[in-house]
């Protein structure tokens, strides 16, 4: 940590509020920012699903298949997907404890695993996304006798139409918060082994990283439970 | 900054939470057992109820000793956590209440 100057004149910027430095205070109020726009998009999901619960897609019946397995295995593999961002969430905060310890060659291997973890959880998605899109064999008759198979923006075999557009919605912004996290830790990783935050002096970039991986993790727990489970 | 000294052991502690957690909601949701979902409670049946306090226990963790908020000053652990609890409830609260409304009323 640098040194602080405490000034007598607040106002002129000399002390630290909140004793947290300025870049870290940054990073929590985008992610206060942040989650309220992902409870605006959940609330939203509520709203509608209370006002069409009588034709809304049970979860369990639309997420059912496992990668390379027959059968109907309904929340596994999305269980999977959570188990890996979990996983990926543990991997970081390794990484940031041994930046505080200065131990770079640490900080390299964890960073590393972080980011592998970001894009099994993106493949898996990706695969999710192709499954619901594809539909089941089945399929829904439409009313001029032809059937349609798995989901769009403007149709959904499962149910009612906004149930997709909610899905496609809400996962792809969580999904393109995890692209652009696993980017900016390839960027941080770079930093790391050219020695940039060793000339620093500290690591604190990794921790504001590591803030803005853990709320990704943060809200796929709210996803996983309003989407999946309830 | 206290848990900087103390090595990896609260990270693992946090995670085996977070895992056992999840394993718990997961064999929850496939098991879904009778007298939890026929008990209805607040509108939901009691399942949900037991879903949602699991969820809010895991984001407890991965905010306090993840993102290390537990660890801040008060005043900054309060700057960041009054908003959402004041603001989430309340949109939650209307829009929900708005959504059985116009299911009733279609």
């Amino acid at each position: 940590m640098e040194h602080t100057t405490l000034k007598s004149n607040v106002w002129g910027g000399g002390e630290r509020p909140y004793n947290v430095s300025y870049g870290k205070m940054m990073m929590w109020f985008f992610l206060i920012t942040d989650a309220l726009t992902f409870s605006g998009f959940l609330a939203a999901y509520g709203f509608s699903r209370f006002k069409y619960q009588d034709v809304w897609p049970v979860a369990d019946d639309v997420f059912t298949h496992f990668p390379f397995i027959h059968g109907e295995y309904p929340l596994l593999f999305v269980a999977l997907m959570t188990f890996i961002l979990i996983m990926s969430s543990v991997t970081m905060v390794l990484a940031v404890n041994y930046g505080h310890k200065m131990e770079k060659k640490k900080v390299i291997l964890w960073l590393s695993l972080t980011i592998v973890g970001g894009l099994t959880f993106l493949g898996s998605q990706a695969w999710e996304w192709g499954h619901f899109i594809h539909g089941t064999s089945e399929g829904r008759m439409l009313e001029d006798g032809s059937i349609f198979y798995g989901a769009n923006l403007i149709m959904n075999e499962y149910g009612h139409p906004l149930f997709a557009d909610y899905f496609f919605f809400i996962t792809g912004f969580h999904g393109f918060h995890v692209f652009s996290g696993v980017v900016i830790l390839i960027i941080i990783l770079i930093n790391v082994i050219k020695d940039t935050y060793e000339k620093r002096g500290h690591y604190e970039m990794v921790e504001k990283v590591g803030l803005y991986w853990h709320f990704v993790d943060l809200v796929w727990v709210f996803v996983f439970t309003f989407f999946y489970l309830v | 900054m206290a848990n900087e000294q103390k090595g990896n052991w609260w990270i693992w502690k946090v995670f085996w939470i977070l895992l056992i957690v999840t394993t718990v909601e997961v064999v929850l949701g496939i098991i879904k057992p009778e007298y939890i979902t026929e008990t209805q409670f607040l509108g939901t049946s009691l399942l949900n109820h037991i879903f949602i306090i699991l969820t809010l226990i895991k984001a407890a963790y991965i905010v306090e000793v993840f993102m290390h908020l537990g660890f801040e000053t008060k005043a900054f652990r309060w700057t960041v956590l009054l908003p959402a609890f004041i603001l989430i409830p309340y949109l939650l609260f209307i829009l929900l209440t708005e959504g059985s409304y116009t299911y009733f009323m279609m």
